[in-house]
């Protein structure tokens, strides 16, 4: 989806967003004040300016807007494969954008993403999955990568994993598989300004998305493993 | 046998905490196994290839995972991601002098695709959660599968981390790049080359990793035990990250347009780049004290 007809319908009220190197940011009015807007856009591959660009603006955003909310706008094919970030330590620059959305949240900035188009891997653990909700358009596409690449690391034949893909939250792509293990607090049908007037209400009370993984049955073991271990039982609950 | 790259996860507990002193929670005997492998025709692990519990480093309590690079490359499944989970958010509990991670992993496990890619981001925001609490969280990097993918992220996401030369620390391994975007981008086979781009020594330098160790457990146990103490801003900080932003700006700036990390050590100032490989971690520590970059 365009990111333009995206802000306007998120924003009816009106809002200021730039591209630059297809990094988003700039601010939106909601009812309840002003947002905080920053992503990517182009499915770009996030390398490290990308990561470094949407940091910067999150920190400012931090200082000289406290307690303004944020929201991410996620559309990115994952991090850029090349030998160059490598070198220079992209898994540092992704880890810094993180910490970023980490330090907004705990300065008492609410912080909702949203994929509006594609979400992969790296580039999403850092931005949309580091929301307090990530919330997903229904025609996004979310994944670890593509089946094909999948079937020559994992030695599993293309045909079964497609197979399972049909069923099986755990290899198909789409955000409906991405709520049911609780990673997607919620799939935006409809009014978008009111989903996110909404989100923005709810209260954020820690990462529950093991226990929304078990309640929608996409992940039957995670919540059981963890409460196992706090509560210092040898045996999971049935 | 004090290796750290030939350990095994459980070698590497044994032989680094105070003897005798580690108490496993959910203990291989439980035995809770991957709910997806099965259906792949996949070999399980009645420990889903993470060891997580609680232990003694010189009588300090410190909670500890060891993951295991020989069952599945220590990639992060449902099973294996929750067990860091609930490790971790017993620490936040039972208060901990610090946890360390034994990271060896390949990230995300591609059999477990989607369930793995949301257990390693639980597995971030509850390292951060124990850093909020203010526990330090270290990192150690010295198993022959090294640190990729998400888990090179979370690595960065903790107070500090310990490396051998041996280590690698990174986020897509070369093979994944090679495969991307050809082999004049990244030549997987070509060893020097990705040991000077994802090894421990380049790390190092950068000031991504904060201390370097010798390929021994008895020298990641002394770097651990120092770190501990040596840890300032457990909790993450507004003027600690906006330092992290000036360090990352500048490292772009001046080193975004060097194409091989010897030449990046050569713009560093190092006199004699070529030497680096050959030299043993301490004589390498010391040598390369006037030009190694500020470490956060």
């Amino acid at each position: 989806m365009d990111w333009h007809i995206l802000t306007g319908a998120l924003f009816p009220q009106g809002c200021d967003v730039r591209e630059e190197h297809q990094v988003l940011t700039g601010a939106g009015q909601a009812g309840a004040g002003m947002v905080a807007v920053v992503g990517t856009t182009g499915h770009v591959p996030i390398g490290v300016e990308t990561a470094l660009a949407q940091a910067r603006f999150i920190l400012q955003t931090v200082r000289e807007h406290p307690g303004r909310p944020i929201l991410i706008l996620v559309d990115t094919q994952g991090q850029r494969l090349r030998h160059r970030d490598e070198m220079l330590g992209i898994n540092s620059y992704m880890a810094h954008l993180g910490k970023c959305v980490e330090l907004a949240r705990r300065s008492g900035h609410r912080i909702v993403a949203l994929v509006y188009d594609q979400a992969l891997s790296g580039g999403f653990i850092t931005s949309g999955l580091m929301a307090d909700a990530c919330y997903a358009l229904p025609d996004a596409t979310i994944r670890v990568m593509g089946l094909p690449a999948m079937a020559r690391i994992t030695k599993v034949p293309e045909e079964r994993l497609t197979e399972l893909a049909l069923d099986n939250p755990v290899f198909a792509p789409g955000p409906e598989n991405y709520l049911r293990m609780g990673g997607i607090q919620e799939i935006w049908r409809g009014d978008l300004a009111v989903a996110l007037e909404t989100a923005l209400q709810r209260e954020s009370s820690g990462d529950t998305r093991s226990a929304l993984g078990l309640a929608r049955g996409g992940r039957a073991l995670a919540d059981r493993v963890i409460a196992a271990i706090v509560a210092g039982e040898d045996v999971l609950a049935p | 046998m004090n290796s750290y790259l030939e350990a095994t996860a459980r070698e590497r507990l044994q032989r680094l905490l105070d003897p005798g002193s580690f108490q496993e929670f959910l203990p291989p005997s439980s035995r809770v196994v991957s709910p997806h492998l099965g259906q792949l025709n996949a070999p399980v692990a009645f420990d889903d290839g993470v060891a997580v519990g609680r232990a003694r480093l010189d009588g300090r309590l410190v909670f500890v995972a060891a993951q295991e690079g020989g069952f599945m490359g220590g990639a992060v499944g449902e099973v294996h991601g929750a067990k860091l989970v609930g490790m971790l958010r017993r620490a936040i509990h039972d208060r901990p002098d610090a946890v360390l991670l034994l990271l060896e992993t390949g990230g995300v496990r591609l059999h477990e695709a989607n369930a793995g890619l949301i257990a390693v981001s639980e597995v971030m925001r509850a390292v951060l959660d124990v850093r909020a609490a203010g526990i330090p969280v270290l990192a150690l990097v010295g198993g022959a599968n090294g640190c990729f993918g998400g888990m090179g992220i979370v690595a960065r996401c903790t107070n500090a981390i310990v490396m051998s030369e041996e280590g690698r620390l990174a986020m897509s391994g070369p093979e994944v790049i090679e495969t991307a975007s050809g082999v004049e981008e990244f030549d997987a086979r070509d060893r020097a080359l990705v040991w000077r781009t994802t090894g421990g020594k380049h790390r190092y330098l950068l000031g991504d990793c904060q201390v370097l160790v010798a390929d021994a457990i008895n020298a990641f146990r002394a770097a651990a035990l120092a770190q501990i103490d040596a840890v300032t801003d457990v909790a993450l900080t507004l003027d600690a990250i906006e330092q992290e932003q000036a360090l990352l700006t500048t490292r772009l700036e001046r080193f975004g347009h060097v194409r091989e990390p010897m030449e990046l050590w050569r713009a560093l100032g190092v006199t004699e780049p070529e030497a680096l490989p050959l030299l043993e971690a301490d004589a390498f520590v010391e040598q390369v004290a006037a030009w190694r970059l500020g470490a956060h």
